[in-house]
């Protein structure tokens, strides 16, 4: 039998009166696939703090293959080999990019322990942080400061720091958030470029990126799961569509 | 043609690589303006051989300021109570000498820092769990709730009329003390290059990268598996015992302390020493101390009662138009000049 990658059981969470997590059961297999849909406020992003760890549930379990990680610090989460990207940018502003990844790399390998040693003695952690950027052609951005950059290219330095991490889960809380729909496709190529190992959920209200990247679909409303399954399934419910694709439809009506 | 070009951009490529890996590598690496400073302190023994005194003082709260940088300008941990800490270290010189006969001077900081440490690992433990006004509040209490134990038992301590006529042994039982204060002057002077040492290293190392990211979000660092609050009980920790040392030498300088070291505007003081030089730059304490000192010197001749007015408008000057403090505006000015050289 092999033990899913993230599984989430019965968590629950209120702030006062509002329960804005109610027994969310959700599994991510090895290498899934999973888009996390729902109107604004359904708690998709809590859900997201939630297994991160950075809130604390008030019921319900959270296991990182098969290890009950429920009340363990954020940062242990991350060092077991869970990462995330922020809906809106969680970067180091004032440092370049290079340097963001170069951090991720020595708090992922214990180097920044370390008091003595030269943060660039060590070349491995260069050519590592390089190499990343490298491979989402960005080295010409490497000695800019992020917050000189745009946007978009700061969507991708999120993206890369959480990958740096190694994870074997990745929560992508809206990667192109914010982004303009010209750049746009840059980062959703990147995500669905990814290593095939990671076990993926993407929160994403694009529906034409949604169905093409994820194998699976969950349907958040008013903090619990409202339905699951595949993106044709989804598609194909009518329940789905009046509260939330029929809501989309609805304000394209309006636009229109 | 085809082969040429992608040669080209393969070349770029390489470029860029090496051009950024070379800013990592190189970053720690020693440049020639950082010299200016100790040539400049050392000049002055020389120069001004009459106001050593004076010096001396400049140089402890270099140091002071240095151990507030460490923390404020590098993990952006915000403190109103650094003085705790300041005046642990004068404490435990001065008592050592008068209370257990202990006059041995260099004994006598390493064990202001470590007591000053030990406090620090202590109480930043249980502080630094909170941020922004809370721990600013917090550590405010703390330096006062110190400054008053002691005035509990001014048997100890001597209260604000301080402990005077403090005995310190000549410097390894050789170098004595003369009146004007020049062997404390290559005393402080020696200490301040050791401890500055120490802080340069801890700032580029992978641990002084992990407090830039602190500071700079600490979300982020949190969700890339940091430790955050072990990193700053740490970074806490170095800089209460350099803060320790800086409190020894204060005390073994002057032969003289009272409970005015834990004051609030103690601690309010190498802060704004610290801010107008420029935070989280190193020198911006060398700088920020020893413009701050001589203005007070200078001011408060020219008008004993009004003086901190003059403070006061420089450091609205400086927080309107040098934000990086005064050693930004030395480094703009750098960056202006080499930009005009170059074409």
């Amino acid at each position: 039998m092999t033990v899913a990658a993230l599984e989430v059981q019965r968590l629950n969470r209120s702030f006062g009166a509002l329960h804005v997590a109610r027994d969310i059961d959700l599994t991510l297999e090895r290498g899934a696939r999973r888009a996390l849909i729902g109107p604004n406020g359904a708690g998709k992003t809590t859900l997201v703090n939630l297994i991160t760890g950075a809130l604390r549930p008030s019921a319900g379990r959270v296991l990182l293959d098969g290890d009950d990680i429920t009340h363990t610090s954020q940062a242990e989460r991350a060092r077991r080999g869970l990462a995330r990207t922020f809906q809106i940018n969680q970067l180091f502003r004032g440092l370049t990019v290079l340097e963001n990844l170069a951090m991720t790399i020595g708090e992922r390998d214990g180097n920044c322990n370390n008091l003595w040693r030269a943060a660039g003695a060590k070349r491995a952690v260069i050519d590592e942080a390089l190499d990343r950027l490298d491979s989402l052609r960005m080295v010409d951005d490497a000695l800019k400061l992020v917050r000189e950059l745009p946007y978009g290219r700061q969507r991708l330095v999120e993206i890369a720091i959480a990958l740096t991490q190694r994870p074997r889960v990745l929560l992508l809380d809206e990667p192109a958030a914010g982004v303009p729909s010209s750049e746009s496709h840059l980062i959703l190529d990147v995500v669905a470029a990814l290593d095939p190992d990671i076990a993926i959920l993407i929160i994403e209200h694009d529906m034409d990126v949604v169905f093409r990247f994820a194998k699976h679909i969950t349907v958040m409303v008013q903090g619990a799961v409202f339905t699951e399954g595949t993106p044709e399934e989804i598609m194909a419910d009518e329940q789905v569509r009046a509260v939330y694709l029929g809501q989309e439809g609805h304000k394209g009506a309006r636009h229109g | 043609m085809a082969v040429n070009k992608i040669k080209l951009n393969d070349a770029a490529a390489i470029g860029a690589r090496a051009n950024a890996a070379d800013y990592l590598v190189r970053r720690h690496y020693f440049r020639w303006p950082e010299a200016s400073p100790w040539l400049i302190a050392v000049a002055c023994y020389f120069i001004f051989p009459d106001r050593m005194t004076f010096g001396n003082q400049v140089l402890v709260m270099v140091i002071f300021a240095l151990s507030l940088d460490l923390i404020l300008g590098y993990a952006g941990i915000v403190t109103l109570g650094h003085a705790a800490f300041f005046g642990i270290g004068a404490y435990v010189a001065a008592l050592l000498s008068l209370r257990f006969g202990w006059s041995e001077p260099i004994s006598g900081i390493i064990l202001g820092g470590l007591l000053a440490g030990l406090v620090g690992i202590v109480v930043g433990w249980f502080m630094l769990r909170y941020r922004g006004l809370t721990l600013l509040m917090l550590t405010i209490a703390f330096a006062a709730m110190l400054q008053e134990s002691g005035n509990l038992r001014s048997d100890i301590t001597g209260g604000y009329d301080g402990l005077p006529g403090l005995i310190i042994s000549p410097l390894f039982d050789t170098f004595g003390y003369d009146l004007y204060g020049h062997t404390n002057y290559i005393y402080v002077l020696v200490v301040l290059a050791i401890v500055f040492y120490f802080v340069r290293r801890i700032v580029y190392s992978p641990f002084g990268q992990a407090l830039t990211g602190i500071r700079e979000n600490v979300q982020r660092m949190h969700a890339i598996g940091s430790p955050v609050h072990r990193r700053l009980v740490m970074v806490y920790t170095i800089s209460a015992a350099i803060a320790g040392v800086a409190g020894a030498l204060f005390t073994q300088t002057n032969a003289y302390v009272t409970l005015t070291v834990f004051d609030f505007d103690n601690s309010a003081k190498v802060m704004v020493m610290l801010i107008l030089g420029g935070t989280g730059r190193l020198y911006g304490a060398f700088l920020g101390a020893a413009v701050y000192m001589i203005l007070e010197d200078y001011f408060s001749k020219l008008s004993p009662t009004f003086w901190q007015f003059g403070i006061g408008l420089l450091l609205v000057l400086a927080v309107l138009f040098a934000r990086r403090g005064l050693l930004g505006l030395v480094e703009d000015a750098g960056r202006y000049l080499s930009k005009r050289k170059k074409p």
